[in-house]
């Protein structure tokens, strides 16, 4: 497979203080959904603003189809369709207005007519875009980014705020556009969407890459397979020794305590959960709850950062 | 930058082209972009309702409305009182009579006997024009005013009035034409005054407004996210003027026309010239006053901040010839100073283009300084 997204040590400070991004490097593949997953404020929105052409990194270099965003800038916006993660598209125009609008940017658009069919929004071209919802509001953000048949799909957070069906349909679409050979480039906060759509992922916190592969790639070699997770009542001391005591149990990986509840990533659960009751019984306090759940890139995060995606 | 050429991607032998996920069914030409940019500008303008009132009905509504309160009124009726005493009804039958065999179709005297200290009051309180008192040795006596110009007016009328009356020839014959052409009215003085300001203000409203807003909505940062041309944007921002401009002229100087008799003695193209002319500029100037203002709030107050000065001083609703002449080159400096000029010049007198070269550079000068800092001082996102 060849590259079609590069960037090398990309580092980018505002006004000389904040870094946003600390010497990131990534390399996405053609026909790939590469995913930047990573909380609010984890500097996701400046590396693709940065990959899009749109900020200028303050070191580092950037290749889009082995090109730099200074030889021809408009050359690589042909092959680039792009969705940021807030524009609020002209009211008082319609639906196909828009789309025809951004079309007439390309040399060589897509028909209004198929990208209105493609995005389920042809019932909806002659409405106002002030008049949509929010997921149909996204579909046409997704549709202006469509519609010049670029090689490479660039989505900021697409499915924030939208509700899970529209989420889905959003799914579909670039799944279609992958299909057709298409490389998508997305950033999410979402572990369910990160997990199911994309082939690649790069665990992105304070502006580094923290871990990367695919995301059973990384529920593996993280996260454990499986997630053992228990409540004891409350005579007993609480003390990290304590937790000790549940990592030598049998095939545990690693042990983490949220709240009143252990969580612990094992390899093999039905020889860590037998061995588990009877430490229970040993330190002479009862099982308030026991639950068993496959691993998931939410594991991976917090085993990686010790804390949630979602802390808000 | 040392990477070299050999990393770049082996799959796609024409670099140039990295080929599509669907093969292309049309192309788009080199102005596709601007013609697109350029519709929807006029499609967002027309759907918008406030757009459609402050610049095409606002200005229709001032015009109808000062045209109005300040139409030139025929000096008309000399309003004046007889005070009571003997004699009184002799007076007033002599000026009735004096009236009667008058050539003067437009003016007639209107007259009243009253008792003096009544009569004095009225005259006092701007009821009558001219208090007549006849003496007891048969002379007459004006009270008048001389600070209101049609007490004086009346005093010479009447006294000319009483006099034919008692009997006094004239020495001379004479007659008068009467000349109450269109072309010196208040009405001629405003129309092309309002079309200067219109011109402002839908020019830097239509830009700076809009720009700003777009900026806020971040779809400034959208376009620039394609490969549209920077330039056919402005380009086509700025363009849309012209055409909104082509209907102001249109309706302004034809409610003049049909409504107030206006005569137009330029020629209409001169007219719209100078509107494009008056239309690009106040877009540059519309351009540079929003080409970093992030927020709707700070671009309104720099807006105005802007106009503010030539409102006042550019002679929309009276000539600037009233501020002291020391004022002069500085407010004949100002855009709208010179576009309002060149209009009035243009509309009233027929002046040619060839002859305000002095006054369409100052218009170039804004215009052109404007646009250049704005372009280099952008803000796209």
């Amino acid at each position: 497979m060849e590259t079609t997204v590069e960037s090398s040590n990309l580092r980018k400070t505002y006004d000389g203080k904040v870094e946003a991004v600390r010497g990131l490097s990534l390399q996405i593949e053609a026909g790939q959904c590469f995913g930047l997953l990573g909380p609010n404020g984890a500097g996701k929105t400046t590396t693709i603003e940065i990959l899009e052409g749109l900020l200028a990194p303050t070191s580092g270099e950037v290749r889009i189809f082995g090109h730099t965003w200074n030889d021809n800038p408009r050359r690589l916006r042909e092959w680039i369709g792009i969705s940021l993660q807030e524009t609020r598209l002209s009211e008082k125009l319609n639906v196909r207005e828009t789309i025809e609008l951004f079309a007439s940017f390309y040399s060589e658009p897509r028909p209004a007519a198929d990208i209105l069919e493609e995005l389920q929004l042809t019932e909806k071209a002659d409405a106002w875009v002030g008049k949509l919802s929010g997921g149909q509001k996204q579909r046409l953000a997704v549709a202006t980014a469509l519609v010049g048949n670029p090689r490479i799909l660039f989505l900021d957070e697409p499915t924030t705020g939208l509700d899970p069906q529209s989420r889905r349909q959003l799914w579909d679409i670039i799944r279609a556009f992958q299909q057709k050979g298409g490389t998508v480039l997305l950033t999410t906060h979402y572990m369910d969407e990160a997990e199911r759509l994309c082939d690649r992922l790069a665990i992105v916190d304070h502006g580094v890459i923290i871990a990367e592969g695919t995301p059973s790639d990384l529920i593996d070699r993280l996260g454990g397979h499986q997630v053992v997770e228990f409540q004891v009542n409350k005579n007993e001391d609480r003390s990290d020794d304590n937790l000790d005591r549940w990592r030598s149990l049998p095939s545990v990986e690693s042990v983490r305590r949220e709240d009143s509840t252990v969580c612990l990533s094992v390899r093999e659960p039905h020889l860590t959960i037998p061995a588990l009751l009877g430490a229970v019984t040993e330190e002479g306090c009862q099982l308030k709850h026991l639950s068993t759940r496959q691993a998931s890139l939410e594991d991976v995060f917090v085993r990686l950062t010790g804390r949630h995606l979602r802390e808000d | 930058m040392t990477t070299t050429e050999t990393n770049a991607p082996k799959l796609y032998a024409d670099k140039n082209r990295p080929p599509p996920p669907i093969e292309p069914v049309r192309r788009n030409g080199r102005w596709s972009g601007y013609r697109h940019l350029l519709w929807a500008r006029i499609l967002e303008l027309k759907r918008e309702p406030e757009v459609v009132f402050w610049v095409f009905v606002f200005p229709l509504l001032l015009a109808a409305g000062l045209g109005i309160a300040f139409r030139n009124k025929p000096v008309g009726i000399t309003s004046v009182v007889v005070i009571e005493g003997a004699g009184a009804e002799k007076t007033l039958s002599m000026l009735q009579s004096s009236a009667k065999s008058s050539p003067n179709k437009d003016s007639t005297i209107r007259a009243t006997v009253l008792d003096r200290d009544t009569a004095l009051k009225g005259f006092h309180f701007g009821k009558f024009d001219l208090a007549i008192e006849l003496n007891s040795d048969g002379s007459y006596t004006y009270y008048y005013d001389p600070a209101r110009p049609e007490s004086v007016l009346s005093r010479v009328e009447i006294d000319a009035a009483l006099q034919s009356a008692a009997g006094r020839k004239d020495a001379l014959a004479t007659s008068s034409q009467s000349s109450s052409e269109p072309g010196s009215r208040y009405i001629d003085f405003l129309i092309p005054g309002l079309l200067g300001m219109n011109l402002m203000n839908s020019g830097m409203w239509g830009v700076g407004f809009a720009l700003v807003e777009m900026r806020q909505r971040k779809l400034l940062k959208r376009f620039v996210a394609t490969p549209m041309r920077r330039s056919d944007f402005l380009l086509a921002l700025t363009s849309s003027r012209l055409v909104l401009m082509v209907i102001e002229v249109g309706l302004l100087l034809g409610f003049g026309v049909l409504v107030f008799h206006m005569r137009v003695e330029g020629s209409i193209l001169s007219v719209v010239l100078l509107g494009s002319f008056g239309a690009v500029t106040f877009g540059g100037v519309g351009l540079l006053t929003a080409c970093r203002a992030q927020k709707i709030e700070s671009v309104s107050a720099l807006i105005n901040l802007v106009m503010m000065p030539m409102w006042i001083f550019s002679g929309v609703f009276f000539s600037y010839e009233r501020f002291p002449a020391i004022a002069h080159p500085f407010i004949k400096a100002l855009p709208l100073t010179a576009l309002n000029d060149a209009l009035r010049a243009t509309i009233l007198e027929g002046a040619s283009l060839g002859s305000q070269s002095g006054r369409l550079l100052v218009l170039a000068i804004w215009g052109g300084v404007s646009f250049v800092l704005a372009l280099r001082w952008f803000r796209w996102t």
